[in-house]
């Protein structure tokens, strides 16, 4: 009997091993590259003054990971997030675009929401070549400013937004509009579109009262609200929203008061039951997504709520004091599905066929309702790399928000700023 | 000699860098290096006078619109931009230096720390021309000098690579001068100086705006070389992070900006890579150094082992 050891094999083992090197070698080199994950990686805002925001976004985008590895992954290859915080900066933004692309090899970046973030991180991901997905509502895409790199696929921009509820403020709460919104770009574009759209409408915006970013009290701001106003409008953004609202309440008490219509921005992460907002009863809010289950809500919104771990009131299970931002979250779950859609439509196999992928993007038109969209249907044009879906008005009634209106695509239609597909690469 | 040696040898060593670096630690040498010219700029002001600013994100932030707008707003390229930026940067500091060195100390802080929130602000106001918070990205034809592509990996680096060569030098011949040697003895002791000849005020504001074009050419250079001017980059942020860089490479010493510079941003580096509560492992940092090198670390090896050290 002979004996094998690893240090004498048989000429037998010898010949199979070999044989097996030489049928392993002869495997076309893909094979082993389509098990390879694809890595996403995630500009996070987990400190800074987007952190309540990233907070769910990142929740959020856990449970589309999840979901969609479940069902097979994408082209049938596991995927991967590396979240990375960019302190809610821009400069740090840029940087972990460089990192999450060049340091960890991630194949495309996402998940960015503040928009002078992701103005400042579209060049470098322009000068990468790497594909960036913006979770925004910014108007920076569509508006042209940035590149063929950047597409924001998971919302609606805040010009499309804001188109969408003039026509209904003029026509149920009134006519002359006093606007109170933070003095920087995003306020900005509040001011611009609305009273444009407003005077459109046969409406006027009769004050426009433009808050510091700085500031930390309001009261001083609320006098200036003109007696005749019949709307008040309203939208805030960062730490001090909650102080904003309670201090608004304070100004007006239990006494007459204008029609309020906020956008949920002044209340997103905040309990619409807090003590000190029982004046909110009555108002109504912009939703892009409405944070309390409506009653006829679609077929698959369970779903999304369970996946995400939020209730029917919108705030986490495990915690009912910690609400979500309900109605910008959903971006990032629709984004990665936008994305998982694009790579399996272009046969995206790895970074060289970044350019490959944002044609596909380019080429995707409507995106029906699915679990895959649980906000609605929508529509991406390609054109100005922006998608555009439905609205929502709630009233808050016994506390909470109750939908009241839904807006059609379009009701925020407008004309096309830029056509991204005639840019080079 | 060896002080040459040693500084040129640094030069020299980045140079060679970029060479061995991937181009992700190659383009984070480009940005440290920029920073660190901001942090030389800061030390000629802290570590030199004894001016401890808390308003350099103005000047910073002046270079960076003094470039940026002309390239947005009237298609001026890269070298005229970058000039116009460096003066941006110095002519603010003159205008903040006339008021701002009338008091001293604590006060000089707050005023400084006041005229640079008001030039946030302002920024903030004047969003039409500005961009306001969300700032604006620079046109192609502004990033890019002498038919260099500044948007790509090796002109960026050289670029960066020539302003910091620049300041260091600048920087060490500039301390090593009567008038540097001046800049020491106000710092240590303003009334004998007085008492020497010195005119203290004159001094002070001279190198007050010396360090607002260091930090004029930073901005400027950090705007072309990375594509992006915003309001964030005037925010109190960027008045605190070159003293940052400063302290930690040690006050008064002519590296000690880009050792300050380069370690913070490994830091952060490698503290988010371990760890989403990375900026606890930065504080945690910075404390000790506080507490065993309140001299920075080349300010304690110049104490202990290095006199010759500038």
């Amino acid at each position: 009997m002979t004996k094998t050891t690893l240090l004498h094999p048989t000429r037998r083992g010898l010949l199979m091993a070999g044989g097996a090197g030489l049928l392993t070698a002869a495997l076309p080199g893909h094979v082993g590259a389509q098990a390879a994950p694809i890595k996403i990686g995630f500009q996070l805002h987990r400190t800074g003054i987007g952190a309540s925001y990233g907070r769910w976004y990142e929740r959020t985008a856990q449970a589309a990971l999840k979901a969609i590895n479940d069902g097979g992954g994408i082209a049938g290859r596991p995927v991967e997030i590396l979240f990375e915080d960019d302190a809610t900066d821009p400069k740090r933004g840029s940087e972990v675009v460089d990192k999450l692309t060049q340091s960890d090899g991630c194949d495309v970046v996402m998940g960015t929401l503040f928009s002078h973030v992701v103005i400042g991180s579209a060049p470098r991901a322009a000068e990468l070549k790497v594909p960036y997905l913006v979770c925004s509502e910014g108007y920076h895409v569509a508006s042209g400013m940035l590149n063929r790199w950047t597409l924001q696929p998971g919302i609606t921009d805040v010009r499309s937004q804001i188109q969408a509820m003039a026509p209904w403020i003029a026509a149920n709460l009134g006519k002359k509009v006093t606007m109170v919104f933070p003095d920087f770009a995003f306020g900005h574009d509040h001011r611009d579109f609305f009273t444009a759209k407003m005077a459109e409408m046969g409406g006027e915006v009769i004050a426009q009262i433009a808050i510091p970013p700085t500031e930390t009290s309001f009261t001083r701001y609320f006098p200036q609200i003109p007696a005749e106003t019949e709307v008040l409008y309203h939208v805030m953004v960062g730490p001090a929203v909650l102080t904003f609202v309670k201090e608004l309440g304070e100004f007006y008490g239990t006494g007459a008061k204008p029609q309020i219509f906020g956008f949920i921005d002044s209340l997103e992460a905040v309990d619409t039951a807090t003590p000190g907002l029982e004046f909110l009863e009555g108002t109504h809010f912009w939703e892009a997504h409405n944070r309390v289950k409506p009653a006829d809500a679609g077929e698959h919104e369970a779903a999304y709520r369970a996946a995400v771990g939020v209730d029917d009131n919108g705030a986490s299970v495990s915690d009912a004091a910690d609400v979500s931002t309900y109605s910008h979250m959903f971006s990032t779950w629709e984004t990665l599905f936008f994305l998982k859609q694009a790579m399996e439509a272009s046969g995206y196999s790895g970074p060289t066929d970044r350019q490959k992928l944002v044609e596909a993007m380019e080429a995707i038109s409507d995106l029906p309702y699915g679990v895959e969209r649980p906000q609605g249907a929508k529509v991406f044009n390609g054109k100005t790399h922006q998608v555009f879906g439905t609205q929502n008005i709630s009233q808050v009634q016994g506390g909470k928000l109750v939908r009241v209106h839904q807006t059609t695509m379009e009701d925020g239609a407008y004309a096309d700023a830029v056509d991204y597909t005639t840019m080079s690469f | 000699m060896k002080v040459w040696t040693l500084h040129l040898g640094l030069i020299v060593v980045l140079f060679a860098a970029q060479f061995w670096l991937s181009p992700y630690h190659s383009t984070n040498l480009a940005r440290i290096m920029v920073l660190a010219v901001f942090a030389m700029g800061y030390n000629l002001a802290f570590g030199y006078t004894g001016l401890l600013s808390l308003g350099h994100a103005l000047f910073f932030a002046a270079g960076m619109y003094g470039a940026g707008l002309p390239a947005q707003l009237w298609g001026v390229t890269a070298g005229p931009a970058l000039i116009l930026g460096i003066l941006a940067g110095g002519g603010m500091a003159a205008a903040v230096g006339l008021l701002a060195l009338r008091t001293a100390g604590v006060s000089f802080m707050i005023v400084t720390l006041m005229f640079a929130q008001a030039g946030y602000l302002a920024i903030l106001y004047f969003a039409a021309v500005t961009g306001g918070d969300e700032g604006f990205t620079l046109p192609a034809a502004a990033r890019s000098i002498a038919g260099l592509d500044l948007s790509s990996d090796t002109p960026r680096f050289l670029a960066a690579l020539t302003l910091f060569a620049v300041g260091l030098l600048v920087s060490l011949a500039l301390v090593r001068s009567p008038f540097g040697r001046s800049m020491v003895a106000i710092r240590e002791n303003e009334e004998r100086s007085r008492m020497l000849g010195l005119n203290p005020f004159t001094v002070k504001l001279v190198a007050l705006v010396l360090s607002g074009l260091y930090a004029g050419a930073a901005g400027a250079a950090y705007g072309i070389l990375f594509g992006y001017a915003g309001a964030s980059f005037a925010t109190i942020q960027y008045s605190i992070l070159p003293m940052l860089y400063v302290l930690l490479g040690g006050a008064g010493t002519i590296l000690g900006p880009f050792l300050g510079a380069a370690l913070m941003f490994a830091l952060i580096e490698v503290a988010s890579g371990v760890t989403s509560a990375y900026l606890f492992l930065v504080g945690a940092a910075l404390v000790a150094l506080v507490l065993f090198a309140p001299r920075g670390i080349l300010g304690t090896i110049r104490e202990r082992w290095a006199k010759w050290l500038p």
